[in-house]
Order: structure tokens, then sequence, then C-alpha cells
């Protein structure tokens, strides 16, 4: 009863749950919310716009922010030009595989750097993750050759087995296994469980949350992928999306309605997959050591 | 009797020791082993693909190789040409400038954005997810929508100027106007990430501080200046940091929108490597610039670590 009494009117203007009365700057900050908003939603307003429209309405300024005609034809045409159904369908095998073998790659290391005493196990953690900020253009040469000599150059495994070494996955798993509690694990043990199987029975099932952040990300950064494809796929059939759409812009010149129908259309499965999981993109930067 | 008791337990006891040891030397090979087993895949791809690569990378860069034949080694003449190429310069020039320019404003707008949706108001999470869409899209369809944009001739962003009486921006012929380009689209996917980082580092100040500065009458401007911006110092380092090494790799966007042009205005680091290397098949000259890129990169990683273990020994 002798809490101390904090003048309400102050305090009902900060927390970050609750009603708090609309007041001025409440108002201001919805507005400036909006305006924001609108400000960085307009180039995705402008590619909608525009993948529905005619080179000859584009030529005519000023261009209409709203469209005086629908030119749908701009999905449909490029699909008959050029192998689009092909790059989709590389975007997703690569993502797929990437994001699987990914996945099963960092659990099982993550957890073994973060529970299992092994010999080396420090400097091998040191040094792969020494590679986290390793920009792809340092190692490209080499490692282009190398997907040459195993005989990869243009083929779907000469994109996805070099980017397996991604280290920013590994480092998220043993972050994630640190906060696992060691009585958990050794409970396990003296039931007669060994390791692997311990590590399948009891960790696996714990691992929901790491296993979606994990996915979410690689499978946005394959999908995204940009440089690596490009070198390693030379023919235009076997192109991913982001390939092919610069492929395409040299195609369409400046006939933008549909290069931005397909740069969209390119988009949707990422846009889908963010919509969906959404909560994780978010708690997958806050674990990352961020606080 | 009761010494011999003793003994005998004594005896026991140490038999037990010499088993339970052996159980636990037995328990820590089968934990060696399995450690070595679950980290093998990645040791394998790791050493392939990642610290061979590193290697074969400070190889060739002493060599000079077009990609087939044999390599000739040069030593560090690689090196020295590096030093005295004006490309070489500007593209390191034009990297610092675009770091020095395009960080601190997606660091700035992240904060007011994250500063904006911490408290509570109607549809929050939808604008939250609205600013980090940007994030989610790739470099190359994000240049896609940016060409047209910035469409000399017909792009909405001229007729804006127009209307508002301002003269036309050639942003595909003005060195300036085209790093300007390349800065608005790298911003434009930026914000949303430095939001939700700067979100978290704001969930992590107790609100028992705000409520004693409310008592003490600090507020708006005051209470951002004395408080929030001090406790949000861990977020701002690590977001510096982490910007500035990514932006010391943008590639996708400045391909797409202005190939590097015009003439060498917008070409970074990263460009005038995979330039040099793939087009100009110079693949030692290239890999001499990847290594200048990974000692560059790798200072601000350590700095980074060095950053982040004293905040969490201060934790």
């Amino acid at each position: 009863m002798t809490t101390v009494a904090t003048p309400p009117g102050r305090v009902a203007a900060e927390p970050d749950t609750g009603q708090p009365a609309p007041s001025r700057g409440h108002r201001l900050r919805l507005v400036l919310a909006i305006a924001g908003v609108l400000v960085l939603m307009f180039p995705i307003y402008w590619m909608l716009r525009v993948s529905v429209a005619s080179t000859d309405e584009l030529a005519s300024l000023p261009v209409s922010l709203w469209p005086r005609s629908w030119h749908l034809e701009n999905y449909v045409d490029p699909w008959r030009q050029y192998p689009f159904l092909r790059w989709l369908g590389n975007s997703v095998v690569i993502a797929v595989v990437s994001v699987v073998a990914t996945v099963f790659i960092n659990l099982c290391a993550g957890y073994a750097f973060a529970k299992l005493r092994f010999p080396g196990r420090n400097l091998l953690f040191l040094l792969i993750i020494s590679t986290l900020m390793v920009p792809i253009q340092v190692i490209m040469v080499p490692q282009f050759q190398l997907v040459i000599d195993l005989n990869l150059l243009d083929s779907l495994g000469g994109v996805i087995l070099p980017r397996l070494a991604e280290a920013f996955g590994l480092f998220m798993a043993r972050q994630f296994f640190l906060s696992i509690p060691d009585e958990l694990l050794e409970a396990a043990r003296i039931d007669g469980a060994g390791h692997l199987r311990s590590f399948r029975s009891v960790v696996l099932p714990l691992s929901g949350p790491l296993i979606a952040v994990l996915v979410i990300f690689t499978f946005m950064w394959r999908w995204n992928e940009f440089v690596w494809p490009l070198i390693v796929l030379t023919d235009s059939d076997s192109y991913t999306l982001p390939v092919g759409l610069q492929f395409l812009i040299q195609q369409f010149s400046n006939n933008f309605g549909p290069l931005l129908a397909m740069s969209f259309l390119s988009i949707v499965p990422m846009l889908i997959v963010f919509a969906v999981f959404q909560r994780y993109f978010v708690e997958g930067i806050a674990r990352t050591g961020i606080r | 009797m009761s010494t011999a008791t003793t003994a005998r337990d004594a005896g026991r006891g140490a038999s037990d020791d010499v088993r339970r040891s052996k159980v636990r030397t037995a328990g820590r090979r089968a934990e060696a082993w399995a450690g070595i087993v679950l980290t093998s895949p990645a040791l394998l791809v790791f050493t392939v693909f990642m610290f061979v690569p590193i290697a074969l990378t400070a190889w060739y860069s002493l060599h000079r190789y077009s990609g087939f034949g044999r390599m000739r080694w040069l030593g560090l003449e690689n090196y020295r040409t590096i030093a005295a190429d004006p490309t070489f310069w500007t593209a390191l020039r034009n990297t610092v400038l675009f770091t020095v320019v395009s960080v601190p404003l997606s660091i700035a707008l992240g904060l007011g954005a994250a500063l904006l949706l911490n408290r509570w108001m109607p549809a929050r999470g939808l604008f939250r997810a609205l600013i980090y869409l940007p994030v989610v899209i790739s470099g190359v369809a994000a240049g896609v929508i940016f060409l047209r944009l910035f469409d000399p001739v017909t792009g909405i962003v001229n007729q804006l100027l127009t209307r508002m009486g301002l003269p036309d921006v050639n942003w595909q012929g003005s060195g300036t106007a085209a790093l300007l380009s390349v800065i608005a689209v790298t911003t434009w996917q930026g914000i949303g990430f430095g939001m939700v980082v700067y979100l978290a580092g704001l969930q992590g100040i107790p609100r028992e501080i705000y409520e004693a500065a409310a008592v003490d009458g600090a507020a708006g401007w005051r209470r951002f200046r004395r408080i929030t911006w001090p406790l949000l110092a861990p977020t701002t380092f690590f977001l510096v940091v982490y910007s500035i090494i990514t932006s010391f790799q943008v590639f996708d966007v400045v391909y797409v929108l202005t190939r590097g042009g015009p003439g060498t205005s917008t070409t970074f680091l990263v460009q005038y490597a995979y330039d040099q290397g793939f087009n100009q098949r110079r693949q030692g000259y290239a890999a001499a610039i990847g290594m200048i890129l990974y000692v560059i990169v790798l200072a601000l990683t350590i700095v980074q670590w060095r950053l982040q273990r004293r905040r969490d020994e201060a934790l």
C-alpha cells in the first residue's frame, strides 16, 4: 500500500503497452509514422503501378499515379519469351537444398561446439567464426577454379556447395545450444543415452525456434544471392531469378512494364515467407548477441 | 577389527576410484568422438570452401593468372601495381565516401523509426513490418525498382523535381548523382535492419530508469540525450561496425543501377575486384584486391569482437 505513487500523467506517456489517452504528441507520432511508411512504400507501389503500364504510357509525361489501363499481359508475355519458369525452379531448388543442408550442418556443429569437449574445439570455432564477415569477393577467384575442378560449373551444385560454409548460422546455433541447461543433457545420459542419441531425442525437439530462424535467414540469403550464381551459372537456362532478372534488364532496356512485373514476381515468394515468419526475423536479429 | 574394516573399505574405495576413472576416460573418449562426428560436415565444407580458398587467394595474389594455363610467379608485384593504380584508389575512395554517408544515414533513420514505434500506436506491428519489408527484397529487384524511379527522362523522381521547380538531375550521367542514387537504395534497404536492432536495444532498457527520470522531470529531448542514447551505445557500436562491413560489400545494387559508372564514379572495391577477375581475366590481380578487402574486413571484425567482449563483461 505504501508503493511509490508515480504521477500517472507523466508515466502514462511512457509505457510501450496499454493505451494512453490520445494526446497531441500521440497524434503527431502517428502522422510521422504514416508519412514515413508512405515514403518507404512508394517504390513498391511504383513497381506495381509501372508493372501494368505499356511503353507508350510510360513515355507520355507525366505518368499518372493510378493506372489508366491495365496491361496485365506484362505478367504473362515474358514467360513465353524467356525461361522464367526454369529460373523460378532453379531458385527454389537452390534455396530449399541450401536450407536443408545448412540447417543440418549447423545444428550438428553448433551443438558440438556448445556442449561437447573434443580436441581442438576452441581453435576450430575461432577459425570458423573469423570467416563470419569474409565477403564472397575475397574468395571468389579460387572458389571459381575449385568449382571448375570439381566439374560443377553451370550446375546448381556449384551454386549450393560453396555457400554451405556459412559461419553465421553456426554461430547462431552455438549461441542457442549454450542456453540449454547441462542438467537436461546429464539426465538423459544417466538414463543411458549416448551423446548422439541425447542430441537427437532431447536437444532436437527443443530446437524449433532455432530451426525457424536458420530456415528463414538461409532462405532469404540464398533466394536473393546474386554475385556467386552470376559467376557460376553461364547458360541462361540455369539462371536463378536474380541473375535472370539482370539478364532481362538488357533484353527489355526501356520496356519497364514487363521488367517490373517480373521483378515483382521474383520477390513474391520471399514476401510470403516474410509475412508468415515475420516474428522470427525480428527474433533472429535480436538473438545474434545484439541487445 | 575396526582397523581391518577400514583397510578393506579403503581397498574397495581405491578399486572403485580406478573403475570410475576408467569409466570417466571412456566417457571423455565417447564425448570427443561424438564432437568430431557432429562437427565433421561443417569442418568439411569450411575447409574445402572457405579455409583453402582464403589461403589460395593469398597464393594467387602473388601470381599473374588468367584463369587458364600456367600461373606466373610475381612476388609482391600485384600489390605494387595496386599501390600505383589510380582506379584502385578511386574505388577505395568511393567505398569510403559511400560508407561515410550511407551508414550514419541508415542508422539515424533506423533509430528514428525505432523510437517512434517503440511506444504504443495503432497498427504498430504493421508499421514495423512495412519498414522492415525492403530488407528482404533482393538487391537486384531493388536495383530494378530504383532504375525506374531514377530514369533521367521518364522517372518519377525527376518529374517531381520538375514540378517543384527544381532542375532535372541526370542520375546516370553525373558521378555525384549516381552515387546518391546508390545511397538512396541502400538506405531504403538499411532502415528496417537498424530499426529492428534498435527496438531490441530499447527493450533492454529497464522501465524503472525512465520512471526515475520522470520523477526527476526529465522528458523529451533531455531524456533522450541523458538516458536513452547513452544506454543504447552498445547497440549503436554494433550497428556502426556491422554496417561498415556490409557497406564494404555492396555489389548487387551497383551492378544493376549504375554498373559502377559513369566512368568509375560508383566503382567500389568489390566491383573492381569482380571486374578485374572476371571481365579483364586478371585473376591474380583480383585476388590481391580481395586480400586487401579481407584485411580491412578482418580488422573491423576484430574491433567489433573487442567491443562485444567488453560489453559482455560489463553486463
